[in-house]
């Protein structure tokens, strides 16, 4: 079935220019959000997957700048137009995003209602009726009661909080929502019934996700292809099968990451791990970025950079050993 | 094994809540019942964790062993000794046999401070050591101890200078300074990447192996409690609501709350994205002020009976192995769980199965 793509990047790059020098925190990305599906971004803290996700909205965080590329929404390159443009186009009306600790973004002086009125009367033209029908059947759509509007957000749990900003994420009705880490700072019975909210979203509304977070666990569960990335660079981008099923991730560093995931149903002595730690992104190793890490490193690791290759359909891996020249 | 080395017996923690004047005139009180009689025992050299959602009052346990908040009922034992109400000199040498690492190692070090300061500080504190060369070498000693090798290039680094990894390792090497018996490691690895984890968990092992520690393991992460504890006790609201062998407790849980904590967590396995979670709970977790009558979690639970609210509260029984659990209808949740198990052990999930 070949869906149709609502995203593509192309060679995005987005540099941090500090006082150290240029760290180059998403380096040449390459990708596609298909129409529906939940794309799911892994990697360790520092390896620039939220980087990613705030130029997605082209909203880099000083001093970052987005030095190359395209961002294609629906075939318009988003680096292209102005900001006023973005901001009435693109910004919340075809991407939107939850971010990290989204609990913490509601502005504590508020209620729930004036909050939620503010995005929706920057964007439409409506009535105040017909806006609170609206805000009310999004919060419906969350799991919420009507009277969470009249509420300030310290009345509400952690969890609620949550579901107010996903619903305030979908009521202009993206084409692709952003989820930085939206259940990290929950816990794990909260966590379990937003990420059945999420599912429970996407087959209500055909919206593409972006699922941004560290656990690989929280990915087999929520997302349909999974990119690995490693020192702001694709290590692997697989469907969940690929990447979960028996047969196992192709690159050495998801391997690895995944037998540093503890399962909860087997005994295990010794958990692996990764030793290291990751490259300065300043000035990354040569070569593939993952040799000095890596326990299946060749000579040429160390000269060659990877390229991200098709090793089979829909499985794109950095690593030469996946290659068969 | 042998002779337990901590023992808390119906440890209580309640803290008054903030009172209005018409509160006080009219003798209204509230309290949080942030512990509400906890007991249990661990033995020397063994690895317990505490599990449970944030509130269920499993740090403020932790606290209470270290003595850093007072004791408002119930016993504390350590190495055979009441340690509930001690003060002074006596205070002093129960802090230095029991030690805290705290969850994130960046706050609960000084910024100012070198390594070396802050690995020197408990020593000059407690007058350990001769002189500076003892206590310096020492300090060398502990750092190749936990693999921040070599010493001299960490003495002089400031805590921000060092990854998070190395961090947790000057954190848990700022514990052992002092020789403890106990450590109460509070989240030690939750603020640390995926990659990273393992590692740290490795070397605290193999520090307990060697130098003969007893570790209380305070966390909300049941897949490495699995892999490190021996033994795990589940709090609920203050209360511990399951108990026994790591390995029993998440393998045969019977308890509703854990079959509940168990069904949430996400494991990395294929064939999952398009199946709904079974969260076998209901609604949210009360505040600690307000503690349901009978079986607290009977609100929640989705095999309350009216015996659940109406009479008193289970206690833990024993119910074979060590594995301890509170709750009156453990045996025909074992039963339908046993059913279950054998149909659906082959796939590795397990899920809670109804009754009634």
């Amino acid at each position: 079935m070949a869906m149709e793509r609502v995203l593509e990047v192309r060679d995005l790059e987005l540099h941090y220019f500090t006082r150290k020098g240029v760290v180059r925190a998403v380096d040449k990305i390459t990708f596609d959000v298909r129409q529906g599906e939940t794309l799911g971004v892994v990697g360790e803290s520092g390896c620039g997957k939220t980087t990613m996700g705030t130029a997605l909205l082209n909203m880099p965080t000083p001093p970052g700048r987005i030095v190359g590329g395209q961002i294609l929404l629906d075939g318009l390159d988003i680096l292209k137009i102005s900001e006023q443009e973005i901001r009435r186009r693109v910004r919340w009306e075809s991407i939107s995003m939850v971010f990290q600790g989204a609990m913490n973004c509601l502005t504590p002086v508020y209620t729930i209602e004036k909050q939620m009125k503010e995005t929706l009367q920057q964007h439409r033209e409506m009535s105040k009726e017909e806006a609170r029908t609206r805000m009310k059947n999004y919060l419906n759509m969350v799991g919420l009661a009507d009277d969470v509007l009249q509420r300030y957000p310290h009345e509400l749990s952690g969890g609620m909080k949550q579901r107010v900003v996903i619903a305030m994420a979908l009521f202009l009705e993206p084409r692709v929502v952003i989820c930085d880490e939206p259940t990290t700072a929950l816990d794990v019975v909260v966590q379990a019934q937003v990420i059945n909210l999420l599912k429970d979203l996407k087959s209500q509304v055909n919206l593409s996700f972006i699922f941004i977070t560290h656990d690989l666990s929280i990915e087999a569960e929520v997302s349909d292809r999974i990119m690995v990335m490693y020192a702001g660079q694709i290590a692997e981008l697989g469907t969940s099968d690929q990447i979960f099923g028996p047969q196992g991730p192709a690159h050495p560093y998801t391997q690895r990451l995944l037998a540093a995931t503890p399962l909860l149903h087997k005994e295990v002595t010794e958990l692996a791990f990764i030793p290291g730690t990751p490259p300065d992104l300043v000035d990354p190793p040569s070569g593939c970025r993952f040799h000095p890490r890596c326990h299946v490193v060749m000579d040429r690791c160390l000269k060659d950079e990877v390229p991200l290759r098709e090793i089979e359909p829909d499985h794109m891996v950095a690593c030469w050993r996946c290659f068969h020249e | 094994m042998s002779e337990p080395i901590l023992v808390a017996e119906n440890l209580t923690k309640w803290f008054p809540v903030k009172r209005s004047v018409g509160q006080v005139l009219r003798g209204n009180r509230t309290w949080v019942r942030a512990v509400d009689g906890v007991s249990f025992s661990i033995e020397k050299g063994e690895i317990f964790g505490l599990v449970g959602e944030s509130g269920c009052g499993k740090t403020t346990t932790g606290k209470l062993i270290m003595k850093l908040l007072e004791i408002t009922d119930g016993r504390l034992y350590v190495s055979g000794e009441d340690v509930t109400h001690v003060r002074g000199r006596a205070l002093e040498k129960h802090r230095r046999a029991v030690q805290m690492i705290f969850q994130d190692p960046y706050s609960s070090m000084n910024p100012r401070f070198t390594i070396r300061d802050v690995l020197m500080e408990p020593l000059e504190i407690h007058k350990v050591g001769k002189d500076m060369k003892e206590r310096e070498a020492w300090v060398r000693e502990i750092l190749n101890e936990v693999k921040l090798s070599p010493p001299e290039e960490f003495l002089v680094r400031h805590p921000h200078m060092l990854s998070g990894g190395q961090r947790q390792r000057a954190a848990t090497a700022r514990t052992l300074m002092l020789n403890p018996s106990v450590i109460v490691a509070d989240e030690p690895v939750s603020m640390i990447d995926l990659s990273t984890r393992a590692e740290i968990l490795h070397m605290m092992r193999q520090l307990q192996r060697e130098l003969g520690l007893t570790y209380i393991y305070v966390t909300h992460d049941l897949s490495t409690a699995r892999y490190f504890t021996d033994r795990l006790a589940v709090m609920y609201l203050g209360k511990i609501i399951e108990m026994g062998p790591s390995g029993t407790v998440i393998d045969r849980c019977l308890h509703p709350y854990t079959q509940a904590l168990i069904g949430a967590v996400c494991e990395p396995v294929s064939g999952k994205v398009n199946q709904v979670k079974d969260v076998p709970i209901k609604g949210e977790i009360p505040a600690a002020t307000n503690i349901p009558p009978g079986c607290r979690f009977h609100p929640r639970c989705l095999y309350a009976i009216p015996e659940c609210w109406e009479e008193v509260e289970p206690k833990l029984v024993d119910i074979g192995g060590g594995h301890m659990v509170a709750c009156r209808r453990h045996e025909e949740i074992e039963r339908v769980g046993a059913a279950a198990r054998t149909s659906e052990a082959s796939l590795g999930i397990r899920r809670a199965t109804r009754i009634s």
